[in-house]
């Protein structure tokens, strides 16, 4: 492979070096959380939410939000790699794991191997089971202790983080389980099925 | 695996490609566009981005991405670039590149914050500062297109000389079929100045935007606050969500 131009007069900004290892490639920290939605950010009253597990047409599980908080919460403190090249280290969050959520369900083993998140607004995005269970995520409701603003996809989202983050889909309402994999919303218009940071995974084809 | 699945995992990786700067253009006291050379191009649509990455004399790399600016049909990419004082790449696309420099660009990237001629209008298109650079994109593209979709820009600059790509705006705004152009400028005004003074807001946009009942499709590109407040306004007014797109940068200050 030909080797990059070198930008003229390019130095950059270097990452500590303590938090270089912790930054996948072509990424860089940042301090702030921006956020990036598709559309308009949905309004919802807390009475009216609901989660929701389903396998095709089936219902297995459902949970208004006062039984959601009763559920047995996790909180983790993990580092988010966006898509868009920020990378945020030590973030907070609570809520309740999928492993919990399926315990609770009374289901052993997940019925099928990918799921497919849905939103309110239409959002979906498409995860393998396998990267939902083991504590690798959550139905996350509570951000660096507070509950989550809407903006950041309160008034609950997917906490996938060792995916890109436009995996850990804002106001999640549903995951479905289903048995081939399937784009969802990004997955769909470029952006790679899978989505692994540290394998540099952004767009189709990578 | 199925057909569809078959047909996901051999969609073709995006090339790296070198881009060299053929031109710069001053277009506010912050802002610069850069006019690139990026051979073997593939087309793009009028509101995608790139990737750009910068690699330094010692291999070290740093990457962002931008919107374009330019309309699929023009024959260089162009990206307008706001400086962050405290960035890494906007610093030096913004200040320092100049022509003859080479960098990398991939895209385009992007498949939803996007305009067509062929999808139609009215076309309400709301910016706040370096915000407009993919909505300029659908303005030229209209343009070049001789699309005569009704069309409406509302942007919201801090003065009047922060305005990217006054002129231009002011051009295609005189032609009969050219699109109704609408400045705000939220912190200081010219003396004389007719256009609105303060930030885009829900009053705003009931007098100067396409109404509800004609189903625009809005696109809406800026800070977060902005998107926020404009997004939630259309919502008021009846505009239906799934015809708002949205891009958002900067952060939320939480």
């Amino acid at each position: 492979m030909q080797d990059p131009p070198i930008a003229r007069g390019f130095r950059g900004k270097r990452p500590p070096p303590t938090a270089n290892d912790r930054i996948p490639p072509g990424q860089h920290l940042t301090h702030d959380f921006p956020v990036l939605s598709a559309g308009p950010t949905p309004t919802l009253r807390l009475e009216s939410w609901s989660f929701a597990l389903q396998a095709g047409g089936a219902l297995l599980g459902k949970w208004s939000w006062s039984e959601f908080e009763a559920l047995p919460q996790t909180q983790v403190k993990v580092d988010i790699h966006c898509v868009t090249t920020w990378s945020k280290l030590d973030t907070t969050w609570q809520g309740v794991t999928i492993d919990t959520l399926l315990e609770v369900a009374g289901i052993s083993e997940p019925p099928q191997p990918y799921a497919m998140l849905h939103c309110d607004g239409g959002y979906t995005t498409n995860v393998p089971v396998a990267d939902l269970l083991a504590g690798k995520a959550m139905i996350a409701t509570r951000y660096e202790g507070k509950p989550m603003s809407p903006e950041h996809g309160g008034p609950a989202r997917l906490l996938v983080p060792h995916l890109y983050f436009w995996k850990s889909a804002k106001w999640v309402r549903r995951l479905r389980f289903i048995e081939h994999d399937e784009p969802g919303f990004w997955e769909s218009l470029g952006y790679h099925l899978y989505g692994d940071p540290w394998r540099e995974q952004r767009y189709a084809g990578d | 695996m199925r057909e569809t699945d078959t047909a996901l995992a051999d969609r073709p990786r995006l090339q790296w490609r070198t881009a060299e700067v053929v031109r710069v253009i001053d277009e506010t006291p912050r802002v610069r566009s850069l006019v690139l050379s990026v051979p073997g191009w593939p087309a793009h649509r009028a509101g995608q981005h790139v990737d750009v990455r910068l690699t330094a004399a010692d291999g070290y790399q740093a990457q962002r991405s931008y919107s374009i600016a330019s309309a699929p049909e023009a024959p260089q990419l162009t990206l307008t670039v706001e400086r962050i004082d405290d960035g890494e790449v906007s610093p030096y696309l913004a200040t320092e590149a100049r022509a003859g420099d080479r960098f990398e660009v991939r895209g385009p990237i992007g498949g939803y914050f996007v305009w067509t001629a062929a999808l139609g209008g009215p076309l309400l298109l709301i910016a706040g500062g370096s915000g407009i650079a993919p909505l300029m994109a659908m303005l030229r593209h209209r343009a070049v297109a001789a699309s005569d979709v009704p069309s409406v820009l509302i942007y919201s600059s801090r003065t009047f000389a922060d305005i990217i790509y006054r002129e231009e705006l002011d051009r295609m705004a005189a032609l009969s079929d050219g699109p109704r152009v609408f400045h705000t400028l939220t912190r200081q005004q010219p003396a004389g100045w007719s256009g609105g003074a303060r930030r885009i807001d829900r009053e705003m946009l009931a007098e100067v935007a396409i109404a509800p009942g004609r189903h625009p499709r809005a696109f809406v590109c800026g800070p977060t606050s902005l998107v926020e407040q404009a997004a939630r306004s259309l919502l008021a007014l009846g505009h239906t969500a799934n015809r708002i797109k949205t891009e958002r940068f900067g952060p939320t200050g939480a």
